[in-house]
């Protein structure tokens, strides 16, 4: 008799098991070896606060009271319960923390698309740490972990969490138009891009033409030359601090699997500075991201900077299987 | 310390970019367009069943447009052709929207039966109006922005059919010319938006193959543009 399950979750059984079993092995064999002790966290929290952490209503997909009338929330990533346990749990002790994780995370999905709804990340979390050190440090730390999964092709996109932002400021551009252009820049909706910024007032053809040409600038260091001469203030911040980071890499010898990207934006609400998002080419889909959010342990009331990296651990394996197919194809 | 350091352009293309064309309504002006960007689709031009062709450094794949979100999204396709109208209507696929190639335009209008009246005496009577058509969510989508309540009947064939005997007040749907319309004794009462063609990327092969979708980005914008 077939008892179902919801949509987007699944049972994993010995063979699948056994592979997954041996990724994650390797990789938290890894983050304990760099230093980042793994924690736990439970995966019910109250909604209060975990919203404190991401403000979005949709913060968490899974809301329900228990019996005490409480609200509760399933966590939809880490990166928020693990600012809530450092703020309770390490308080007295001198930054900065390294810790890792290897978790189960909630999210919302649309109907027949096969997205998951209960998937596991693997990742660190490094509180205490400034730009650039601690970016390139977690970064140093992502790409030993992309090694140790054998997905020696992957590439790291590092972009800036507040170009675009500041760039708007900058701008003068406010209110729903703001909103409006971040999100064709966050789903790279060129065409809806250039007729919202053609409809804002105060924006020259020029100033305009700069935005999107921005949002395609990605490749190697030479981008941040070509950024600085589409000019302004904002670029000038933003490539800065991206020049600084890149300099950073490439003083630890780790630069070279790393893409700068002006386009890159992340949805999630907390990050600030460097974002970054994994790709591999046998995989049309992102395996995973992160970057810095110096401003979320400051709403648990600790005022420390933060970067982090999570892995889709089941995007990760799928990426395993298809380049251990093309290395037999190829041969 | 990581062994082996792969730059982005170490990361080796799987062969050349496969870019999937539209068949359909869209397929012989995509390929002007293609040869326009100087790539070879005589192949494409002849009476082959295939549905893969090899040009220099391009692998083509024809395919139905709406199922190109659906291959780009998935990396399947790194890059693709499709209307307006698909993506709107599929709006949750993540793909990258590049370039309006502007050909393909046609209007997703609603429509009713001329002369007929059935759309404002439902709204009045029955507080929502009901209407076929081949593009659910375009048409909710539109009907909620300007404070209507209609009942939705998807079909999939020819919906020109569906007012004509009593299936729904009225319709949504592409038009073109105009001319299955005014055969069909129907006739455009609003205006919803208009559709052309658009060039769209994977979001990895757009990270990843930068350099090769950026250059077919450009030939195809001189090509449209010309």
């Amino acid at each position: 008799m077939i008892h179902p399950i919801p949509p987007g979750t699944r049972d994993v059984l010995p063979e699948e098991m056994q592979e997954l079993r041996a990724l994650q092995r390797s990789l938290i064999d890894l983050f304990e070896a760099r230093g980042y002790g793994e924690v736990a966290t439970p995966a019910i929290e109250y909604d209060e606060v975990l919203a404190r952490g991401d403000g979005r209503a949709a913060a968490s997909a899974y809301r329900f009271f228990d019996g005490s009338g409480d609200l509760l929330a399933l966590r939809s990533d880490m990166t928020v319960p693990i600012a809530r346990l450092v703020a309770s749990r390490f308080a007295d002790t001198e930054p900065p923390l390294r810790l890792s994780y290897l978790a189960s995370a909630y999210r919302a999905v649309r109907p027949q698309r096969g997205q998951m709804r209960e998937f596991v990340q693997a990742g660190v979390e490094l509180i205490g740490e400034p730009a650039p050190g601690g970016t390139a440090e977690v970064i140093e730390v992502l790409e030993a972990a992309l090694d140790v999964a054998g997905l020696d092709r992957a590439v790291i996109g590092l972009g800036d969490a507040d170009l675009y932002r500041q760039l708007l400021t900058e701008l003068g551009v406010e209110g729903e138009a703001r909103e409006s252009i971040i999100a064709r820049l966050a789903t790279h909706d060129l065409v809806g891009l250039e007729a919202e910024l053609s409809q804002v007032g105060g924006i020259s053809d020029e100033q305009a033409a700069t935005c999107v040409a921005l949002s395609q600038l990605r490749g190697g260091s030479e981008v941040l030359a070509q950024a600085r001469g589409l000019g302004g203030a904002a670029v000038e911040r933003a490539t800065a601090r991206l020049q600084e980071t890149y300099e950073e890499l490439e003083r630890r010898g780790v630069a070279g699997r790393v893409q700068i990207d002006l386009g890159l934006l992340r949805d999630l609400g907390y990050y600030s500075g460097a974002i970054l998002e994994v790709y591999d080419p046998a995989l049309g889909h992102v395996l995973g991201g992160g970057g810095r959010y110096d401003g979320l342990m400051k709403r648990f009331g600790v005022d420390l900077p933060a970067a982090g990296f999570a892995l889709y651990l089941e995007r990760v394996h799928v990426a395993q299987m298809e380049e251990e197919r093309r290395k037999g194809a190829g041969r | 310390m990581s062994s082996a350091v792969a730059g982005p352009s170490r990361a080796k293309a799987d062969g050349p970019l496969k870019l999937a064309v539209p068949r359909g309504a869209l397929y012989g002006e995509t390929l002007d367009v293609l040869d326009g960007a100087g790539i070879d689709t005589s192949e494409l031009r002849g009476d082959s069943r295939s549905l893969i062709f090899e040009t220099e450094g391009l692998t083509l794949v024809t395919m139905r447009p709406s199922d190109v979100p659906t291959y780009v999204e998935a990396g399947a396709a790194d890059v693709g052709i499709t209307g307006k109208d698909v993506l709107l209507e599929q709006a949750d696929r993540l793909v990258y929207e590049l370039l309006d190639l502007g050909y393909g335009r046609c209007r997703m209008v609603l429509a009713g039966r001329v002369g007929d009246e059935r759309m404002g005496e439902s709204a009045r009577r029955l507080g929502m109006i009901r209407i076929a058509t081949k593009y659910p969510r375009i048409a909710e989508r539109h009907f909620e922005a300007t404070g209507r309540q209609i009942e939705l009947i998807e079909v999939k064939g020819s919906v020109e059919l569906a007012p004509l005997i009593g299936l729904g007040d009225g319709i949504v749907d592409l038009v073109a010319t105009g001319r299955t319309l005014e055969e069909n004794d129907l006739e455009v009462r609003e205006e919803i938006l208009e559709c052309t063609a658009r060039f769209v990327a994977n979001r990895v092969a757009h990270k990843l193959r930068a350099a090769e979708v950026d250059d077919l980005t450009g030939r195809l914008r001189e090509a449209v543009a010309g």
